[in-house]
């Protein structure tokens, strides 16, 4: 309050004068057809320069072992975040890893990540990807020394958060105001939902989205097109992965994933968490025919999806209505 | 408009102030002071000498440590008359390798007599799902885990001529708050009424704590390493958690 206060005369004795450069104002916006988000930026307060300086890393591969490496190389934006044509995350030194790189958009309604949901917070999930030797195969520590000895990072630091001293909970705070910002809310299919004038689905997509809501809503739930939980879809009567249950140690769990997005699904195959379907057709095609009886099966997959050639098309339709070419092309998160 | 401008910023904290409602069981005082905790480090009665002194388990076996760290987090004191101070933000990563670490200062405490300490061995769930930390909590301290949110709170590596591992290895990382495998545990110790933690303006009195890595093998369950010579998480690190909740630590005597 007392910080509000202070803030309201600065607004009242603001010289009308003092007008600073233009900049566009970073913001994290939510979609009028969202739910409240789970990161608020409450404890990283987001500005131009801490989206900026978390850009930049996202994109510096000079931090992995290799140097080849960067957040940006497996999550590309024209893949909505993720990595086009790769079944599983392509990392350092050629190694693959065992699991398709998931997308990354509206992460702050996410409150757990990865495939497994191991990790609990978005600020400590680039942990992972550094970490991994598989993908860049480095740590922390050398991570610090780096930026302290590379220009311009200890400005970009001293800008963003008004000390040179880098140190991990900036470094991963300052990507969080990258990701964070990631929203992507701006599919036709938000528009028709917002009732935005001149947009409506045709006829096959509204066919497609009535068939949706029929047969996939009770995992893949609007407006996030995934309701969060873990589950297994029969890809394989045992799984090579051991999912969700490396996380809980449950036997209940062997075997499950979480239940991916379906926004931008039309640019981030190949898809399931080791990437083995490459097209959308493979995918219905599965849930058709192809649903293995595995221990832990989804109870409301044991007799599969039954799509036949008309619905198949009808529901491609409707999800690629999912697409949000605003988001894939926007400047604002293009490396620069 | 000025002046109604900081007349209503001069409010608004006298507002917020006013508006707080005392907790009558907290610890009050208007002065504060400061006090010290050592940790030292043992094997059952023994000094706690890293890499080349080898001790014996409850079982019997020989076994050396390489690496003893841990967490005490969230200390409380408490005095005679029940009232209470938690001490905010005490997150401390104890490390047998770093002799500056084994000796913790908590300052801002209010002034008075404590006849009870309690602490949490590890890590409150909260901060285990939190955002990035910083201090005895950044990850760089090699106590967080990664691909499984959430700190090791006590780490333990060393070798067994009984292990099965490679090079006889025992790695003990404990860690987890999710049930049915939670591992937060607190340690509560009585302070002899006679001789209380008096925290005072011109006194600054030490804690000392005996800490026995041993506690982690015995005490409930006695652990031989052919059995169990690594655990990260899980039903194993719940039975050495349950091992060292009593065991581990020592109130030995205060300097006051």
């Amino acid at each position: 309050m007392l910080f509000l206060s202070i803030a309201l005369m600065y607004a009242c004795s603001k010289n009308e004068d003092e007008v600073t450069p233009e900049e566009k104002k970073i913001t994290f916006s939510v979609p009028a057809n969202f739910p409240a988000p789970a990161y608020n930026f409450e404890d990283n307060k987001l500005s131009n320069a801490g989206f900026t300086l978390g850009k930049k890393l996202f994109y510096e591969g000079r931090l992995s072992a290799d140097k080849s490496v960067s957040c940006g190389s497996c999550h590309q934006q024209f893949a909505a975040f993720t990595q086009l044509d790769h079944k599983v995350s392509h990392g350092v030194n050629n190694c693959q890893g065992k699991r398709n790189t998931p997308p990354l958009f509206n992460l702050a309604w996410q409150k757990a990540f990865f495939w497994d949901g191991g990790v609990k917070n978005i600020e400590t999930s680039p942990l992972n990807a550094i970490t991994d030797a598989c993908e860049m195969g480095t740590n922390i520590e050398t991570i610090i020394a780096f930026l302290k000895n590379t220009a311009p990072y200890p400005d970009l630091f001293k800008q963003a958060f008004g000390s040179t001293e880098i140190n991990s909970q900036v470094i991963l705070k300052s990507i969080a105001q990258f990701t964070a910002v990631l929203v992507s809310g701006n599919s036709k299919y938000d528009k028709v939902i917002r009732k935005e004038s001149g947009i409506a689905f045709t006829s096959t997509e509204l066919a497609g989205y009535n068939l949706f809501k029929e047969k996939c809503t009770s995992c893949h739930a609007e407006p996030f097109f995934t309701d969060f939980s873990y589950r297994n879809n029969g890809l394989d009567l045992v799984s090579t992965d051991e999912g969700r249950s490396h996380i809980t140690g449950a036997a209940s769990d062997f075997g499950k994933f979480r239940v991916p997005t379906l926004r931008n699904i039309e640019y981030t195959s190949p898809y399931m968490h080791d990437g083995r379907f490459y097209s959308l057709d493979e995918v219905l095609e599965h849930y058709n025919s192809g649903v293995k009886a595995s221990t832990n099966l989804d109870a409301q997959l044991k007799t599969g999806i039954p799509l036949n050639t008309t619905e198949k098309e009808q529901i491609k339709a409707f999800l690629k209505t999912l697409t949000d070419h605003e988001f894939i092309k926007n400047t604002l998160y293009s490396e620069s | 408009m000025k002046i109604s401008t900081y007349f209503l910023a001069l409010l608004c904290p006298v507002i917020l102030l006013s508006s707080c409602k005392k907790n009558t069981d907290e610890v009050t005082a208007d002065t504060k002071s400061t006090f010290s905790i050592e940790f030292e480090n043992q094997v059952n009665g023994s000094p706690l000498v890293l890499n080349t002194t080898s001790y014996k388990n409850a079982k019997g076996e020989d076994f050396k440590i390489n690496v003893f760290k841990y967490y005490v987090s969230n200390i409380k004191l408490s005095k005679a008359d029940g009232t209470t101070y938690l001490i905010p933000e005490s997150y401390f990563l104890i490390d047998a390798s770093k002799a500056e670490s084994t000796n913790i200062t908590l300052k801002d405490v209010p002034t008075g007599d404590y006849t009870k300490i309690e602490y949490t061995i590890g890590v409150d769930y909260a901060r285990n799902f939190a955002g990035a930390q910083t201090g005895a909590l950044d990850p760089i301290n090699g106590m967080f885990w990664t691909w499984n949110s959430g700190y090791i709170f006590v780490k333990l590596e060393g070798t067994s001529p009984q292990s099965a591992a490679t090079g006889n290895a025992l790695t003990f990382h404990i860690g987890g708050v999710t049930d049915p495998n939670n591992t937060i545990r607190t340690f509560t110790t009585e302070i002899n009424a006679a001789n209380p933690l008096r925290v005072r303006t011109d006194g600054k009195p030490n804690m000392h704590f005996i800490v026995n890595a041993a506690a982690l093998f015995t005490g409930k369950t006695d652990i031989s390493f052919s059995t169990l010579y690594f655990t990260m998480g899980g039903a194993n690190s719940v039975i050495v958690a349950n091992n060292y909740a009593n065991g581990l630590f020592r109130l030995d005597h205060i300097h006051n």
